[in-house]
């Protein structure tokens, strides 16, 4: 770009130049549009009133709140607040019905199942998982095996106090540390983990010694799993006979409960839910496979 | 000029210029060098009309005063105007009963609860592409109507030029013809003119608000609405957009006028792209008007066997125009093709006792055609023609077959994501769906679930009822859908890694059915 400081006159239009050649090409110097200019001034004037009006500029430890005092914030807790009021009529509903009334009110059982879903994936997928499938260790939540009963009542109960958790009217019981305590030696822990295996059909081993399982498990586990292994859900003592495993089917993984003991908490959510997200929880839970015996 | 040491030799200068004085659609691009030094002496390239250096780049629009024209062209223009506006006013007070649970109004834009009703047809947003078809005839049709006669839909049918012709209308019985608002224009204001002007603009700002009050009708219930609006009871919404329509009514009809066509719409050069030499245009039959004078002048030439057009060169057809082209430049960009011109030279050849249609429907290769003595084409029917029509016939047969084959009942399966599947305690394996349910009826239909695939399979639908046979009754309410869980299981034994299953729910009232399709999987 050459730049020539004295202004010049184009011949064909009669508008001067700005003295700024590219490649001989001039540049007519016509003024900007007024409509153009005049919205460029006014959103100049627009920015100096919006940062008087609203909080704008950052300060070393604050910022200026601007002086119609509106913040972001409080457009939050209005939003919210709208919303529950937009969604007061269903609330308001829910938390008049029983557990079983939203069931058969196909309206309001919709309404629970959505909010339950959006509220368990806030609260209850980080331990069982955002479809509920569980892990080791924490129940898989669509199988009909429930440790503490899986109708509604039952649900909500957990839900509510939890097992083995801070609040007295959760569920306690603990499987105890055989082991580690001293009450089985390790050859009687390795007869029982053989008798528990066959109690649901899975292979033993040809060495296995079932009878002296079968003693050990008579004086030690029957009084809370059931003499057949069909657990107590009181108790929370998983059903031994089944196809289920919380922590895993294999003899060491059984042998490792025997020796340490087991007990997995459940946080209470009393005080922490409102009641209407608890139903609604409880409804969506019961959904995925509460209930069912086959 | 530039005559530093090291610039280069010329200077380019470019311009565009939307064709006023163009005689085809085209926008011309002229580049122009001028050299510097030993050639600067060299001639200038031709340009079109006027030296390049006294042609404006910038001109400002000239005001158009069309005058009054009554003809065949005018009365066409007039019932088309009055057919138009009409449908576009009442149309939203037409009723159509639907039964108890939709809204009896023939035409209705639901927003609110996401339905479109027309006449005996409801559109559910899944089914918008109904629209897109809609959209694909309209451009069909209009490409149709390119081929066959120009700007038709320009000239007559678009909403900028029917309003337009009606502001047009308001300002001349206001204010008086042509001569008249021009010497109006021109002389002191007086306070007479100063009160016709507001009336006009009052009467300009009547139409375009009942204008959008028209619009908002379509979006609810008419009758309703009208009483709310009257009584201030609306919403927000519906008087912002009866404003906004206000505004653009009264600002494209009232002051924008033929600048939206000339300078806005984009058709204009679609339809450049689009037209072929035997679509029928608005045409200067200059084989016979050619050479133009006097009355006077050329009967004195044709006594004297010179030859003499028709053309008495009255300006009737330029002072009509409603874009102020003159015609008889041939076919421009600016023209839309209104047919006024015509008209106002039909009536001065009937007065001068020549036969009508100087400037009539017709081609520039006919023109040329009789210039040269050879025998005129007309073809109607022409490829071009016969594949819009066939296009529009198909793709208009494709829609009313669909629309005739919809059924009422729709349903959707999705499979539970995680777990893909889940062990039950006695070993059996169970995947969970959830279902949508779409009741097209305007009554409550009770469906039964049945499942295709696994012949042991259980089937439960979660919080639904059982009849008598068994099966999972779902009720959907009138014009509703129904999210619901169903559980199905199978014993582990006769389940593979995945099974293809069918979920088929039957119309209790009907027997109609619709299925939708998912797999069963197992570890």
């Amino acid at each position: 770009m050459a730049h020539d400081s004295h202004e010049q006159v184009d011949a064909v239009t009669g508008v001067t130049t700005t003295g700024h050649t590219w490649d001989g090409i001039q540049e007519l110097n016509n003024p900007l549009p007024r409509w153009w200019l005049w919205t460029f001034y006014l959103t100049i004037v627009w920015s100096v009133l919006y940062a008087i009006a609203y909080p704008a500029i950052p300060m070393i430890s604050s910022y200026t709140q601007g002086v119609l005092g509106w913040q972001s914030r409080d457009a939050v807790v209005a939003d919210l607040e709208a919303l529950k009021q937009q969604r007061s009529g269903m609330t308001t509903k829910l938390a008049g019905a029983s557990l079983d009334e939203i069931k058969q009110n196909p309206e309001m059982f919709a309404f629970a199942r959505a909010q339950g879903k959006a509220a368990f994936g806030d609260n209850c997928a980080p331990c069982h998982g955002a479809g509920g499938a569980g892990a080791k260790g924490y129940p898989n939540l669509n199988d009909d095996d429930w440790l503490w009963g899986g109708s509604l009542a039952q649900i909500d109960h957990t839900i509510r106090h939890g097992a083995r958790s801070t609040s007295d009217q959760g569920h306690s019981g603990s499987m105890p540390a055989f082991g580690r305590d001293g009450m089985l030696k390790r050859e009687e822990i390795s007869h029982v983990a053989d008798y528990v295996r066959s109690l649901s059909g899975l292979p033993t081993d040809k060495m296995a010694d079932l009878k002296a399982g079968a003693k050990v498990y008579a004086d030690n586990c029957a009084a809370c799993h059931g003499d057949k292994g069909q657990g107590m859900q009181e108790l929370g003592a998983p059903n031994l006979s089944d196809k289920i495993w919380l922590f895993g089917s294999d003899k060491v993984t059984i042998m490792e409960g025997l020796h340490n003991g087991r007990g997995g908490v459940m946080p209470t959510w009393h005080g922490r839910l409102d009641d209407t997200t608890i139903k609604a929880l409880t409804l969506y839970v019961h959904s995925l496979g509460g209930d069912q015996r086959h | 000029m530039d005559r530093r040491p090291g610039a280069l030799p010329g200077r380019c200068l470019i311009w565009i210029k939307a064709g006023r004085l163009v005689t085809s659609y085209s926008i011309v691009i002229q580049i122009e060098t001028i050299a510097t030094g030993s050639m600067a002496d060299a001639p200038l390239p031709h340009t079109y009309g006027a030296s390049a250096e006294d042609a404006p780049l910038y001109a400002p629009r000239k005001q158009i005063y069309p005058q009054a024209v009554k003809g065949r062209y005018r009365t066409i223009k007039w019932i088309v105007l009055a057919v138009t506006l009409g449908i576009y006013y009442f149309l939203p007070f037409i009723r159509w009963d639907r039964g108890p649970n939709a809204p009896d109004q023939a035409i209705l834009v639901d927003l609110a609860n996401s339905r479109f009703y027309f006449f005996f047809i409801e559109i559910w947003p899944q089914e918008v592409y109904y629209l897109t078809g809609l959209l694909v005839l309209a451009a069909l049709t209009l490409f149709l109507m390119n081929a066959v006669a120009g700007r038709i839909w320009c000239g007559y049918l678009c909403p900028q030029t029917v309003w337009t012709d009606l502001f047009y209308a308001v300002e001349r019985w206001v204010e008086g013809d042509r001569r008249e608002r021009m010497r109006h224009d021109r002389e002191k204001l007086t306070i007479q003119v100063l009160g016709r002007k507001a009336l006009k603009h009052f009467i300009w700002i009547m139409i375009a608000w009942w204008t959008g009050g028209a619009w908002v009708l379509y979006f609810a219930d008419a009758p309703t609405l009208v009483y709310e609006l009257a009584t201030f009871q609306a919403s927000y919404i519906a008087y912002l957009w009866i404003g906004i329509l206000t505004f653009t009514t009264y600002t494209l009809a009232g002051f924008m006028r033929e600048q939206v066509c000339t300078y806005m719409c984009p058709w204009p050069r679609i339809q450049a792209a689009l037209t072929d030499e035997y679509a029928l245009n608005v045409t200067y039959r200059y084989d016979r008007g050619e050479p133009r004078g006097s009355v006077k002048k050329n009967e004195a030439l044709k006594l004297q066997d010179l030859p003499a057009g028709d053309c008495i060169d009255c300006n009737q057809c330029v002072v009509v125009c409603p874009t102020g082209v003159d015609i008889r430049k041939g076919l421009q960009l600016d023209c839309i093709q209104c047919g006024l011109c015509m008209d106002a030279c039909d009536s001065v050849m009937d007065k001068i006792g020549r036969p009508q249609g100087l400037i009539a429907y017709d081609t520039d290769m006919n023109v040329q055609a009789r210039i040269e003595g050879r025998p005129e084409v007309r073809r109607i029917l022409r490829p071009r023609t016969l594949f819009y029509a066939g296009l529009i016939t198909l793709v208009g047969a494709i829609m009313i077959t669909s629309l005739a084959m919809r059924q009422s009942l729709y349903l959707s399966v999705m499979h539970d994501r995680n777990p893909l599947f889940v062990r039950l305690s006695d070993g059996s394996i169970r995947n969970g769906f959830t279902i949508r349910v779409a009741n097209k009826n305007l009554d409550e239909r009770r469906y039964a679930l049945e499942m295709e695939g696994l012949r042991e399979a259980k089937i439960e639908l979660v919080g639904g009822e059982i009849d008598q046979q068994g099966r999972s009754i779902v009720t959907v309410g009138p014009d509703q859908t129904l999210e619901a869980r169903v559980l199905v299981t199978d014993t582990a034994s006769t389940a593979e890694d995945s099974t293809s299953i069918r979920f088929v729910l039957i119309d209790l009232a009907t027997g109609d059915t619709a299925g939708a399709s998912d797999h069963f999987k197992a570890p």
